[in-house]
């Protein structure tokens, strides 16, 4: 019996209809970064990375404060979310089947959804309110928070590729289980857990709702973590909702720079990945 | 020779060490009606004295008034006096120094119609919603011989805590029972109608965006963004546009006689020539500031805006305040404990 | 003996980094909880049912914010499912791998966009596009409830476009991923007996059903949180109704913007309430999409 023409017929139009979803699903994309590279690129001058925001009205002004402030930020949830999930994910990967190990990836994978304007809110009670002031550190404490799920359960998942042998050998060696996990898998899962945290900084660095109330905003650099700070998404914001020309350009500008900043930070850690993957394809 | 580099080291060591312990950084939030004119004060005040920083976040007044009582900010600024309520709310004693004059301005985009007119009762009814067209024949009384468009009325507000509403709504309020009744005088109410957007700076943004939209912004907004501002007939029917002329006239006869706090509004003024919907805008300080250097450099900047800075209001559509009043607001900033 | 304190210290760092978790999550739930109580003891369960967000008489409801949410993000979800779906088909069945791997990175470039960079797009760009559109709607359509009002541009359809447009590469990588886990018999079966292209993905559709349920989730979740984007484009005004051309608001938004000036404790403790409840939908939506999910990979 042959295929009816109606049923390929259908299968054709269904490949179709697949091929059409996937062409308009990527349309968006080209679009937002046509509009981002075009109007931005027009905006960038050394001014943008060097000077602080000019009175309105007055040209020359510039987000350098603003560049400074994401990198602190980034800088100080790293710091936070790097012992906390690393560790995290060497417990759920050494514990996995453990009812206690269950909960803390039900709470991992909590965190992860919990809106950043929840975490925000949650910041400025924990970080901004009992201290007065609004500053940099709360505001990576906000970011740190929302970095953590990502760190610790790509960190979980990494350790586990990392070959059985590998630790088998360590431990038939004599080691204790903390040597092995320290000085053996962790470092051959190394640039995995690089990875995991750079795409978290990627995913972190274009927030903008948590830092509304807890690093606030600086029209200066910030000279100490208490505080606060500007940074580029919230300044992007600042500048979009306003009517002044200028800062429109200096928007577009700094999406630009965020958007190189983050893709850049993607395309590192997917070529890393690849890697890894390959190793543990290989191994 | 060892010496000579030890002692020139320490010195430079000592110098930089000075010279960053004498940078003084102080935080201010509030209001985005003055933004403008303290934007560029803060500025040129930063030049003339390089050791003082002061960094000022344009969020509106009800955050302003909010941060200073919670202290996580060291001064605010607002152009709706705090109740009395707030005050006892907050740790210590607040005062109200005045530091300029500023206008609200009914701005719109209505493409080809020019310079419109409007009156009180007629803006009320606008932003009630209860007129829904540009050529509705309230408008069209007001401004006979311009062909307005048959534009649906899109009206913008803030969507945040802000003084210019509480400035405007308590205008409105004068002019219209109804108005008062459904809206009511405040930083935030709950308007009939229209889109709300942050800051004046978010609300002049979109009625440039869009065509057929009314706005309530100050004066500088509008100049800066290009929008059009219409004319309001005052008290006494004469048909008033902003500017310094006219918000001074409004000051002088409105603040005749200052309360010691500082707190007056001066919607409606009576006299030639005035400006109904004027106000003063009002830096927030605590008269016992708990750092003292701050303190210090904060009063030494509100003695220069008050006289020296004055000079640069009327080039960005504020005007200057009168001399009896900046006699009263410096004795004011007298009274503030810096040591 | 002394060879095993290392892993007893290591053991017990972990298990403490990882506690860390639970109490960072716990934190949150109470704190948001204890924020919000003034709130909720003043207004009960009318909290949820009032429609007036009066700062000046400090009578709080936040059914408009619900609606604005709940309208915005399914209309989202609508449009974006099928375009992620059909994605996650294509790539995870009919692409050879030149052109999967390429497409796999391109979709993972559209969710690193910055919801704020969304935003900006959408203020300068999308905004204005859709009030063209919603200028040259036909007067038919005006009348009907769902395209009432003066043509903005700024409002719910707007909104719920750059939600879909942030959403749909989410859902189209979980629902790759959960593609790829179905076992390569259901399909080879499928062939066997001489099921076309169509017929063997939809078998494989069909056995990943609840992890496509849970995809779909996901991207709901994350269209419920979603703060600035839609701040942006939404139009900030507190009103209920069925047409996708008016300004409404959502939860988020309204913490965003007014979150700092909240100047009298009822007003900033409404908000939090906002945010609990918020935390709290989220936390259920994504709990049951990964039960889901997981029920379909185990």
């Amino acid at each position: 019996m042959t295929l009816g023409r109606g049923r390929r017929a259908v299968s054709a139009a269904f490949v179709v209809a697949c091929a059409a979803a996937v062409v308009l699903a990527v349309v968006p994309l080209v679009l937002v970064l046509g509009f981002v590279v075009g109007r931005g690129v027009q905006a960038l001058n050394a001014d943008f990375f060097t000077r602080l925001p000019q009175p309105v009205g007055e040209a020359g002004g510039g987000m350098a404060n603003a560049i400074l402030g994401t990198l602190t930020l980034a800088t100080l949830a790293a710091a936070m979310a790097v012992p906390i999930g690393v560790g995290t994910g060497l417990y759920l990967s050494e514990h996995s089947g453990r009812p206690f190990a269950s909960l803390v990836r039900f709470a991992a994978d909590t965190l992860n959804g919990v809106p950043s304007i929840v975490i925000g809110v949650f910041a400025y009670a924990v970080a901004v309110l009992p201290f007065q002031r609004f500053s940099a550190l709360a505001g990576g404490f906000a970011l740190g928070v929302m970095m953590i799920p990502i760190v610790a359960r790509t960190t979980e998942e990494l350790l586990l590729l990392v070959p059985e042998s590998l630790r088998e050998g360590a431990l038939a060696l004599g080691a204790t289980r903390g040597r092995a996990m320290l000085g053996v898998v962790l470092p051959a899962a190394l640039p995995g857990v690089v990875t995991a945290v750079v795409l978290a900084l990627a995913r972190v660095a274009g927030e903008t709702a948590p830092l509304l109330f807890t690093s606030f905003n600086n029209r200066f650099f910030a000279t100490s973590l208490t505080e606060p700070t500007s940074s580029l998404t919230v300044q992007v914001f600042t500048y979009a909702i306003s009517p002044y020309e200028d800062w429109h350009r200096q928007a577009w500008a700094g999406a630009l720079v965020l958007i190189v900043m983050v893709f850049g930070c993607s395309l590192l850690a997917r070529l890393t990945t690849r890697r890894l993957e390959r190793m543990h394809r290989g191994g | 020779m060892r010496a000579g580099v030890a002692l020139l080291t320490t010195c430079a060591l000592t110098a930089a060490t000075l010279a960053a312990a004498q940078t003084v950084r102080v935080t201010g939030a509030g209001a985005t009606f003055p933004y403008p004119i303290y934007s560029k004060w803060f500025a040129e005040y930063g030049r003339l004295h390089r050791e003082v920083e002061i960094d000022y976040q344009s969020i509106g007044s009800g955050g302003g008034i909010r941060q200073v009582t919670n202290r996580t900010v060291f001064f605010g600024a607002t152009d709706s006096p705090m109740t009395d309520e707030q005050l006892r709310a907050a740790g210590g004693r607040l005062l109200h120094v005045p530091m300029a004059l500023g206008a609200v301005v009914p701005a719109y985009h209505v493409p080809g119609a020019g310079e419109l007119t409007f009156s009180g009762d007629v803006l009320a009814r606008i932003f009630l919603g209860q007129i829904a067209r540009w050529n509705d024949a309230a408008i069209s009384a007001l401004n006979p011989g311009v062909r307005l468009p048959a534009t649906a009325i899109t009206v913008v507000h803030r969507a945040d805590g802000s003084g210019t509403t509480y400035v405007w709504t308590e205008y409105l309020s004068k002019q219209s029972a109804e108005f008062r009744r459904m809206v009511g005088v405040n930083a935030a109410v709950r308007w009939p109608a229209g889109v709300g957007a942050r800051g004046n700076e978010g609300v002049a943004g979109l009625v440039q965006q869009i065509p057929g939209a009314i706005a309530y912004v100050e004066l500088n907004y509008a100049i800066h963004g290009k929008i059009a501002y219409g004319r309001v007939l005052n008290g006494g029917g004469e048909r008033v546009k902003a500017s310094v002329e006219s918000m001074t006239a409004a000051a002088l006869s409105g603040a005749a006689t200052m309360p010691p706090d500082f707190r007056l509004s001066i919607t409606d003024a009576p006299g030639k020539g005035t400006y109904p919907i004027s106000s003063f805008t009002w830096l927030l300080l605590y008269e016992e500031p708990k750092d003292k250097v701050r303190g210090r450099a904060m009063v030494e900047f509100v003695r220069w805006a008050l006289t020296a800075g004055q000079g640069y209001c009327a080039d960005l559509g504020y005007a200057p305040l009168p001399d009896h009043i900046v006699k009263l607001a410096l004795a004011a900033v007298d009274r503030i404990k810096t040591s | 003996m002394a060879r095993r304190a290392p892993s007893v210290l290591f053991g017990g760092a972990t298990t403490a980094l990882a506690s860390a978790v639970l109490v960072i999550v716990s934190a949150i739930a109470v704190v948001l909880t204890i924020d919000a109580l003034p709130s909720i003891r003043r207004f009960g369960l009318e909290f949820w049912s009032g429609t007036v967000w009066d700062p000046v008489t400090q009578d709080f409801g936040a059914l408009p914010f619900i609606w604005g949410t709940l309208y915005s993000s399914c209309l989202a979800i609508i449009l974006a499912a099928p375009i992620a779906l059909g994605s996650a088909v294509f790539i995870a069945e009919f692409a050879p791998p030149w052109l999967g791997q390429p497409l796999v990175f391109l979709i993972e470039l559209l969710a690193a966009i910055p919801s704020i960079v969304y935003g900006l797009w959408g203020i300068f760009v999308l905004v204005p596009d859709i009030r063209r559109l919603e200028l040259a709607l036909p007067d038919a359509l005006r009348q009907s409830p769902f395209f009432s009002g003066p043509p903005l541009g700024l409002g719910l359809l707007s909104a719920a476009l750059l939600l879909a447009i942030m959403v749909i590469p989410f859902t189209a990588s979980v629902a790759r991923e959960v593609l790829r886990a179905v076992p390569l018999a259901q399909r080879e079966a499928a062939y066997a007996l001489g099921a076309t292209p169509f017929e063997a993905v939809r078998a494989a559709l069909h056995y990943a059903r609840s992890g496509i349920a849970g995809a779909v989730m996901l991207g709901l979740g994350r269209a419920l949180g979603e703060t600035m984007a839609v701040a942006m484009v939404i139009g900030n005004t507190p009103k209920i109704s069925l047409s996708i051309v008016q300004p409404q608001y959502t939860m988020a938004a309204v913490i965003a913007n007014e979150f700092t000036e909240a100047a009298q404790p009822l007003y900033l403790s409404a908000l939090v309430e906002i945010g609990l409840v918020l935390f709290a939908v989220t936390l259920v939506i994504n709990a049951l999409s990964r039960l889901l999910i997981w029920s379909m990979t185990r």
